[in-house]
């Protein structure tokens, strides 16, 4: 990580005056490249998916699931007396109206209101033709930071948290001072707090089973791999599963985002651009 | 900040809306269908059987969709009748044209099974189809050495009247000789209904629901799909669907 240590000198952008800085090197280029690279590949997957997921916006549990049967999910519309469209939003036993987003919007009956498909228009074909496409380059993508990581280090030494890091009061402490949006100073700022850790991990795994879920919806895929259809319960199931894990990557972006600004916006940012990071010393305290 | 952060997000989906739909980006990213196409060929090259299942796994209810009831005079004074004078052709680039009723079909080796069915909306069904297989029939008709294509003619106008509003398919003979690739007339052992494409569909079963053609009146082989229909080798394909649906 600190393979370049960068001297004091001017850097301290982001501090006061007198807090006392020091710039590291902390993100490799391979890092940094396919970072942004996936958040391009996300971006469209999560748009297009809306989209495909607009088709039919309900989601069952099993190998099969159609009109006749019991959702898990539906962004469905009902007729209410006065004859207007009104969206009802159901998610296992939660049911809400959600006029205006889910099940309706600008009078429409639609799973995902426009803002959030591509295209906005209903169009399933160019839909799926933009979600394959994408696919290809995430998956791509995602193997090149999987491999090179696997073998540069970067997840033994930046992701799976240490032992210290792993004790209870030690996790009780970095919760509390998430919670404080208290950040780390001196040695401490170099490193992934264990939050962090668990965080990257999660979406790793997240985007991993988008994948395996993605190709148990296609028909091809379970000729051939029959076991993927066993593991995830279902086509159907594997469907559902999609869609939760989408939601949790969307989750995950916004702690994300929120935690670049919370962190100092133009340093978090900076960093993921040009691998410099910049942070106090706490030579201050 | 806030105001700025969402007239930037407003700017870049509506330019990613328009991005989405210009013409040089869907070229391109149409290329992915050909990797798809590639990579499933690849893995599927020992021709594995889709899953088959159980009669107890049966969907209690399979829904139609497209069409429910052809409107052509023609298909309809063939169902007055029980389909006793419809013929299936097979024709294009064989060595004996064949000509067959629904009683020889049915008395041809027919193969059973208890496949999902999944439609490219994203649900799907599971049902029990008999027919013979669509590799005996090529056999029998006996293929001609630059034959590639299957097309199948259909008797429903799902795009409205006229010639360019009928259902076609089409698929290539890597899957019209695969074991489970067969003429269902025979539906969970019933005569196949109407809705699901009396007298007889396509199952194609690594595939999705928009290749298992319905109302199949005619069979062509060939060796292009560009003179045929919109050129795209389906009635969906001409619509922008991929022709390789097996994702």
């Amino acid at each position: 990580m600190s393979d370049a240590v960068m001297p004091i000198g001017g850097a301290d952008r982001q501090a006061t005056p007198a807090a006392p800085t020091q710039t590291i090197y902390r993100h490799a280029i391979v890092v940094r490249v396919t970072h942004w690279i996936n958040v391009i590949c996300l971006t469209f997957l999560l748009l297009s998916g809306l989209q495909i997921f607009n088709a039919h916006p309900m989601l069952y549990w099993g190998q099969y699931g159609a009109d006749a049967d019991p959702p898990f999910v539906s962004l469905g519309a009902v007729y209410t007396h006065d004859h207007s469209l009104k969206g009802v939003t159901k998610i296992g036993p939660i049911k809400f109206t959600s006029t205006g987003v889910f099940g309706v919007s600008h009078n429409e009956i639609r799973g995902y209101p426009r803002w959030l498909t591509l295209p906005a228009s209903r169009d399933l074909a160019t839909g799926r033709r933009w979600h394959f496409f994408m696919a290809w380059a995430f998956v791509l993508n995602g193997l090149i930071y999987l491999v090179s990581s696997a073998i540069n280090g970067h997840f033994r030494r930046d992701l799976v948290p240490t032992n210290a890091q792993l004790a209870p009061r030690h996790i009780w402490q970095n919760i509390v001072d998430h919670a404080r949006l208290k950040h780390p100073v001196g040695e401490d700022a170099k490193t992934y707090n264990v939050l962090q850790k668990f965080a990257y991990l999660g979406v790793i795994l997240l985007m991993v089973l988008m994948v395996f879920t993605g190709l148990t919806m296609s028909p091809g895929i379970d000729a051939y791999a029959p076991g993927l259809v066993w593991v995830f319960g279902g086509r159907q199931s594997a469907r559902t599963i999609h869609w939760i894990c989408a939601n949790l990557i969307v989750l995950f972006v916004i702690v994300h985002v929120i935690e670049v600004f919370v962190a100092g916006v133009a340093n978090e940012i900076g960093s993921m651009i040009t691998g410099r990071y910049t942070y106090r010393t706490g030579a201050d305290h | 900040m806030i105001v700025a952060g969402t007239a930037l997000g407003g700017l870049l989906l509506s330019g990613c809306d328009r991005l989405s739909q210009a013409p040089q980006a869907l070229k391109f990213i149409d290329k992915a269908e050909g990797v798809t196409l590639g990579v499933q060929r690849l893995v599927l090259s020992g021709q594995p059987l889709a899953k088959e299942f159980k009669v107890s796994d049966i969907s209690p209810t399979f829904k139609p969709n497209g069409t429910f009831t052809p409107s052509d005079p023609a298909y309809l004074a063939l169902q007055q009748n029980g389909f006793a004078d419809w013929r299936l052709s097979v024709s294009g680039l064989v060595n004996r044209p064949l000509s067959l009723s629904l009683d020889q079909l049915r008395a041809l080796p027919n193969r059973t099974q208890i496949t999902r069915h999944d439609c490219v909306e994203g649900w799907s069904a599971i049902a029990q189809w008999t027919g013979p297989q669509l590799g005996g029939l090529l056999h029998a008709a006996g293929l001609q050495p630059h034959a590639r294509y299957v097309v199948f003619r259909c008797a429903d106008n799902l795009g409205g009247p006229g010639d360019g509003g009928k259902y076609y398919e089409s698929i290539d003979l890597f899957d019209a000789f695969h074991p489970q690739t067969i003429l269902a007339h025979t539906m969970n052992n019933q005569p196949l209904a109407v809705p699901h494409g009396a007298p007889i569909r396509l199952r194609v079963e690594r595939q999705l629901g928009y290749k298992q053609a319905k109302y199949v009146m005619a069979i062509e082989v060939t060796d292009r799909l560009n003179h045929i229909g919109g050129g795209h080798g389906g009635f969906w394909e001409d619509r922008g669907y991929e022709w390789y649906a097996g994702i």
